[in-house]
């Protein structure tokens, strides 16, 4: 497995990938945390679905990571682009053909290759928090918070919590795109299915029939980034989220070990 | 066909083996052997099932039916053979982003070669200078010769190359002969299809040949040249003689055509001699008279049913 893990790695910090990756990821996390804090209070709505998020809640403990937080959809998304393009990107190449010859294990392949990208994604959330943390610094005074509870223990306990629930968060969004690489096999299809599904057609039935949301991946997966919720637990968020991904992961893994590899 | 070889001795050994996709079988009860240290020519029109077998000799995809061994280990478990084996399948296919050292640092990662044979390799195929350009800007020959390069990563005791000659300049497709005349000499064996049959008679001693999924020859080369009836070219010293030539060639109970001023007549070699001594007697002096034994490409049409 460490040999795929090897091989995974190599493709994946190819400049290209890596930088505009990171570069995306930076600029998104800025953004989102700039607007926060230079909009503090604004009437029109500064946060996540046009809440207010005022200087008094910035803060508290969890007004560091806050910027990190509604950021984590979209670091989700990213994740299933990578996730999908790279595992689909395999067939339509015809790579995985010269894979399969020099490690013919096919779990293997697949463990070793979520492996790296997941490690990748680890990477692409570090980045997206020391952006947010060094984003709400630069603008606290501007925005009149008083950062002190940001560095006491529950400040930190506040951090690595959101750090935790954002890697899964993502880790999952992700799994989702590699499950579409490997049911497509095509990086467009995989992508554009994924995509759709989770910003348009997940929001206008959970919009249309609020009852469903609570029983959508895509709904859970970004409530566990809360660690939170308003309108089911996070508890339901992380059993539905892992019965959604080990099942289906479970269903394309088994493909993938049977399915005739002719392209 | 039975070698007579126990199966240690062979490279490939398949029997009965059988891919049926929906209704077609893309291969029917196949049975051949490669035996080991020899180069094997595998030759069949397209869509005779070549790329299939080949794929189910990797592992890639699994057989409807029948079983068959590759370096003495059973197809079914391809992780005991496959680190000796080295393949290029239906041409190169590599990372278009990546350089072409890069991606042979991949496939080296993944089976956990040394790094150091990369340079080496890309030395061999003559792509030193060109390693640290991206895969996609490589000419078609270029990439050609990285899946070569691919192919010889472990050091293979068996290679396995699908049309290695694509795209590559008679300079290139020199190289390749000489490549796996080496490789031989060193002792890989070598399983090898192409549509260059002259290559393929020029280097392999060992050939399969596919029709319609079907195998319709396995053996060695020569013998199948050599089960091939000759044919005799005579060409009279004027052209008004051809057409009483002709008729004294079906006189004799022999096939005769008209070709480029000659007559081409299938008959035994021997039968040569009395051919002049017939047309000597009809006052018909011969300005040549040739034995011809028909070339691999004439006896693959031949047999295969394909028109040139």
């Amino acid at each position: 497995m460490i040999n795929v893990i090897r091989a995974e790695m190599r493709k994946l910090r190819r400049p290209t990938l890596l930088l505009s990756t990171m570069a995306i990821v930076t600029l998104l996390t800025v953004l989102f945390t700039f607007l926060t804090f230079w909009r503090v209070g604004n009437p029109d709505g500064n946060g996540r679905r046009g809440e207010i998020v005022t200087a008094q809640f910035l803060s508290t403990p969890h007004g560091l990571v806050y910027g990190f937080n509604i950021v984590a959809f979209l670091l989700g998304i990213v994740a299933l682009c990578i996730f999908a393009s790279q595992t689909a990107q395999e067939y339509t190449y015809g790579t995985l053909r010269n894979l399969l010859v020099r490690q013919p294990a096919r779990m293997k392949i697949l463990g070793g290759k979520y492996i790296s990208m997941v490690l990748f994604a680890i990477l692409m959330v570090l980045l997206s928090l020391i952006s947010s943390i060094a984003m709400a610094y630069a603008l606290a005074g501007h925005a009149h918070v008083n950062t002190t509870s940001w560095t006491t223990s529950a400040g930190m306990t506040a951090l690595a919590t959101a750090l935790g629930n954002v890697l899964m968060s993502v880790a999952g969004f992700g799994t989702v795109g590699m499950i579409l690489g490997l049911l497509f096999r095509s990086p467009i299809s995989a992508i554009a299915s994924g995509v759709i599904w989770f910003l348009i057609l997940e929001n206008i039935l959970a919009g249309l029939v609020t009852s469903t949301a609570r029983w959508l991946p895509g709904q859970n997966l970004t409530n566990l980034t809360t660690g939170q919720n308003f309108t089911f637990s996070y508890q339901h968020s992380l059993i539905v989220s892992a019965l959604y991904l080990v099942g289906s992961g479970a269903v394309v893994a088994l493909l993938f070990k049977r399915r005739d590899v002719a392209n | 066909m039975n070698l007579g070889t126990q199966s240690s001795q062979l490279a490939i050994s398949v029997t009965d083996l059988t891919k049926v996709y929906g209704e077609r079988a893309a291969l029917s009860h196949a049975t051949f052997s490669v035996p080991l240290g020899t180069v094997c020519g595998f030759v069949g029109p397209n869509g005779s099932g070549k790329t299939t077998t080949i794929r189910m000799l990797l592992g890639l995809i699994s057989p409807t039916g029948g079983t068959g061994t590759v370096l003495s280990h059973a197809i079914s478990e391809p992780e005991k053979y496959l680190p000796r084996v080295g393949a290029m399948i239906e041409g190169p296919a590599f990372y278009p982003a990546l350089s072409g050292r890069e991606n042979l640092r991949v496939l080296a990662s993944l089976g956990g070669f040394d790094q150091g044979i990369v340079d080496q390799l890309l030395e061999r195929v003559g792509l030193g200078d060109r390693g640290g350009s991206k895969f996609k800007t490589y000419s078609l020959g270029m990439k050609q010769r990285l899946g070569i390069a691919a192919a010889l990563l472990p050091n293979p005791k068996l290679l396995v190359l699908d049309e290695p000659t694509n795209g590559l300049d008679p300079n290139g497709i020199h190289e390749v002969r000489s490549l796996i005349k080496d490789l031989a000499a060193d002792g890989t064996s070598v399983f090898v299809s192409s549509h260059l049959l002259s290559e393929i008679e020029m280097i392999c001693e060992y050939l399969v040949m596919l029709r319609e999924g079907k195998v319709i020859f396995s053996g060695k080369t020569g013998d199948l040249l050599s089960a091939q009836q000759p044919i005799l070219v005579a060409k009279p010293e004027y052209e008004v003689d051809l057409n009483k030539l002709v008729d004294i060639v079906k006189k004799s109970g022999h096939e005769v055509t008209v070709e480029d001023g000659s007559a081409h007549v299938t008959s035994p070699a021997d039968w040569s001699a009395t051919l002049n001594r017939l047309a000597f007697e009809a006052g018909i002096t011969l300005a040549s008279l040739t034995c011809v034994l028909p070339t691999l490409e004439e006896t693959f049409f031949e047999m295969t049913g394909d028109s040139q």
